[in-house]
C-alpha cells in the first residue's frame, strides 16, 4: 500500500448512540484510522439535524449518517441546500419495528391465521385501523427517527403494504430512539421504528414488542452511510480515500464473527452508546439463520459497504413517491452524484478487497444467497427480497 | 411574546431567561433534552422555540414544523460554537438563527427577533408559492374539465363554463375543486 499525501490527517468524525456507529469506533481503538495515517476525534452527536449542520458548517469532516441523508441534503430538502457524498455504506439491516404490548396484543387477536411474518403484520394492522375508526376511537400515532431516514421510509413501505394510507390513516412522528423506549412506555406512542439497540431495550424493558425488522421489509438493505460534503471530497480526495479504506477494514474485522463480542465491549466501553451491555452485545451478535427477524446487522460481507446507485435511486424515489420531492426530480442523476462506487473501488482496491464491477443492482431477484463478479474475486451476496415481493430494476 | 427554552446547561438556561425578561419577553417553560417536545408544544403553544443545538429533541421539532402547516414555530438555537459562519448559514436559511452561549443581554434580544421575522417572511414566501402551485393547478383541472362536459354534453366552451362555475357554488366548491372532482367521477366512469 502505497501511502497516500493527506490533505488533513487530523478529522473529527461524528457518530450517533447506535449500535451501527461500531465500525468508527472499531477503525479508532484497533488502530485502523492510525494505520492510515489518520488522527481522528469522534464526537458524539444526539441529533441527526446536528450532524447534517455541523457537517454542513464544516464543524465535522465527516459523520455517520442515515442512508437518505446526503441525498435530502443535495436535493435542498433538508434545510440549507449542500451537496454531499457517501461513499461508504456502514451497515445493512439492524432497524426494527416495535409495538406496544397493548397494541400487539389486540393485533395478535385481529390476526388470521394466513397472515403470516411482516406482510401478516401490516394486514391486521390494517383491519384494525378500520375498526378503530368506525368505533370512533383516535387514530395511532407511530413514530421513526428522523423524515430523511430508511426507518421512515421503511414503515411507510410496510403500512402501504398492508393497504394502509400512512398520510390519512394513522399519525407519523419524529422521535429520537432513546426517547421513544419512554414515549411507548407511557402510552404516548403505540409503535416506532428504530435502529439497534433500541427495538431490543423496548422488548427487555417489557414495555414493546418487535413484530418486523427492516430485514423482512428489504432483506441487506442499507442502513448508514459515511457522510461528507460535496465540497470537502473535492478538497481533500486522498483523506477521503484513506478515511474510507479504514472503515472498510474496520467493517471486514466486525464481519469475522469471532470479533463481534469485542466490538460490542469497545462500544459499551467507549460510551459512545448508552444501553445494557446485554443490549449491545445481541445487537452486534451473529444471528442463527433461522431467527424469526431474519439477518441482523452487517457491515462487510456480500459488499455490505458499497454504496449501490441504484440503492441510492430508490431512496429518492421513495421520497418522490410520499412528495418529499417533486416527480421532476431526476432520481438516478441524483443518485449518481451522491453515491461514490467509484471512490469505494479505490479505497477497497488499497485493502484487498473485492469490490463490484457494477453500479447498480436489482433488487427483489434474489431469494437464496448469489455470486457476483468482483474487481479481485467472486463477492458472496445475501438475498435482496423486498416484503411485498416487488421486483426493482437495475436501470 | 412567549418562547420555550430547551437546554441541559442550567447556567446558560438562567442567563438567557434573564436576558429575555429583562427585554419584556416571557418565558413560559424550561425543559432539559429528554424531555417529551411534542407534548411540550401542544400544551404551552410558545410563539418561538429556543434550543441547544445539540439537543436529541431537534429532529422532532423540525419534523413537527414539516408535518403541522398550519402552526410551524421558528426555532432559535443555542451553541458553544463561535464560528460567526455556522450562524450566517442557519439565518440564510431562513428558519432558524444561532444564539452564541454567553451573548450578552443586549445582543440576545435583536438575535431571537431577527430569526422570527425571517422565519415569518419564509412561510409568508412558502404561502405565496403554495397559492401559485394551487392556482396553476386549477387553471389547468378547469380547462380539462371544461373538455370534458365540452366532449359528453356537447356543449360549447362558454356554457361549460357556466355549468362547472354553477356545480361549483351548488357545492360550495372552488372551481378549481369542482373541476377536480369532476375530473375524478369521469375517471371513475
Amino acid at each position: 500500500m502505497t501511502p497516500l499525501m493527506l490533505e488533513k490527517p487530523a478529522l473529527r468524525v461524528g457518530v450517533v448512540p447506535l449500535a451501527d456507529a461500531v465500525p468508527i469506533v472499531v477503525a479508532q481503538a484497533k488502530g485502523f484510522f492510525a494505520r492510515h495515517g489518520l488522527d481522528v476525534e469522534i464526537t458524539l452527536e444526539h441529533a441527526w439535524a446536528a450532524v447534517r449542520d455541523k457537517l454542513s458548517a464544516d464543524r465535522l469532516d465527516a459523520a455517520q449518517m442515515l442512508a437518505p441523508m446526503p441525498l435530502a441534503a443535495t436535493l435542498g430538502i433538508d434545510a440549507v441546500p449542500t451537496p454531499m457524498v457517501a461513499a461508504l455504506t456502514l451497515n445493512l439491516n439492524g432497524n426494527a419495528i416495535v409495538v406496544s404490548n397493548a397494541l400487539h396484543e389486540r393485533l395478535s387477536a385481529m390476526r388470521h391465521s394466513e397472515e403470516i411474518g411482516a406482510l401478516g403484520w401490516a394486514q391486521a394492522l390494517k383491519r384494525l385501523i378500520e375498526s378503530d375508526r368506525a368505533g370512533g376511537r383516535p387514530q395511532l400515532v407511530f413514530s421513526h427517527v428522523y423524515t430523511y431516514s430508511a426507518h421512515h421510509y421503511e414503515l411507510r413501505y410496510w403500512l402501504a403494504a398492508g393497504g394502509i394510507r400512512p398520510d390519512y390513516d394513522l399519525n407519523l412522528i419524529v422521535v429520537p430512539p432513546p426517547l421513544a423506549v419512554a414515549q411507548l412506555a407511557a402510552g404516548r406512542i403505540d409503535g416506532f421504528c428504530v435502529g439497534a439497540p433500541w427495538g431490543d431495550v423496548a422488548e427487555r424493558a417489557g414495555v414493546g414488542r418487535r413484530i418486523v425488522s427492516k430485514y423482512q421489509i428489504w432483506n441487506n438493505s442499507p442502513e448508514k452511510v459515511l457522510g461528507v460534503t460535496r465540497a470537502w471530497a473535492e478538497a481533500n480526495p486522498n483523506t477521503h480515500l484513506a478515511l474510507v479504506s479504514a472503515l472498510i477494514e474496520a467493517s471486514r474485522w466486525l464481519d469475522q464473527a469471532e470479533n463481534r463480542a469485542e466490538a460490542a465491549r469497545l462500544l459499551a466501553e467507549t460510551g459512545y452508546l448508552e444501553a445494557a451491555p446485554e443490549c449491545i452485545t445481541a445487537a452486534l451478535a451473529p444471528r442463527a439463520p433461522d431467527h424469526p427477524l431474519g439477518q441482523g446487522l452487517v457491515f462487510h460481507a456480500g459488499a455490505a459497504g458499497f454504496p449501490w446507485v441504484s440503492q441510492a435511486r430508490w431512496f429518492v424515489e421513495q421520497m418522490q413517491r410520499w412528495q418529499q420531492v417533486l416527480k421532476t426530480v431526476d432520481a438516478a442523476q441524483t443518485a449518481a452524484a451522491v453515491y461514490r462506487p467509484d471512490i469505494y473501488r479505490a479505497a477497497a482496491a488499497r485493502v484487498g478487497v473485492s469490490a463490484p464491477t457494477v453500479d447498480y443492482k436489482s433488487e427483489g431477484e434474489h431469494r437464496l444467497p448469489w455470486q457476483l463478479d468482483g474487481t479481485d474475486g467472486v463477492i458472496d451476496m445475501g438475498p435482496d427480497c423486498l416484503l411485498d415481493a416487488a421486483l426493482y430494476r437495475a436501470k | 411574546m412567549r418562547i420555550m427554552l430547551v437546554d441541559d446547561d442550567r447556567v446558560r438556561l438562567q442567563q438567557v431567561e434573564q436576558a429575555l425578561a429583562a427585554a419584556g419577553d416571557e418565558v413560559i417553560v424550561r425543559l432539559d433534552s429528554r424531555a417529551d417536545l411534542l407534548q411540550a408544544v401542544q400544551r404551552y403553544s410558545p410563539d418561538v422555540i429556543l434550543i441547544d443545538i445539540d439537543a436529541p429533541g431537534r429532529d422532532t421539532l423540525e419534523s413537527l414544523n414539516r408535518i403541522s402547516l398550519d402552526c410551524p414555530r421558528p426555532i432559535v438555537m443555542f451553541t458553544d460554537d463561535g464560528d460567526t459562519d455556522t450562524i450566517r448559514r442557519a439565518v440564510r436559511a431562513g428558519v432558524s438563527a444561532y444564539v452564541v452561549a454567553g451573548l450578552n443581554a443586549e445582543r440576545l434580544k435583536p438575535i431571537v427577533d431577527v430569526a422570527i421575522a425571517r422565519f415569518h417572511e419564509h412561510q409568508s414566501l412558502k404561502r405565496e408559492l403554495d397559492e401559485a402551485k394551487t392556482r396553476l393547478a386549477d387553471r389547468r383541472d378547469v380547462e380539462r374539465a371544461k373538455g370534458l362536459l365540452m366532449q359528453r354534453r356537447k356543449l360549447n366552451e362558454t356554457d361549460a363554463y357556466e355549468l362547472l362555475r354553477k356545480m361549483a357554488m351548488d357545492r360550495n366548491l372552488k372551481i378549481g375543486e369542482a373541476a377536480r372532482a369532476l375530473i375524478a367521477a369521469a375517471e371513475l366512469l
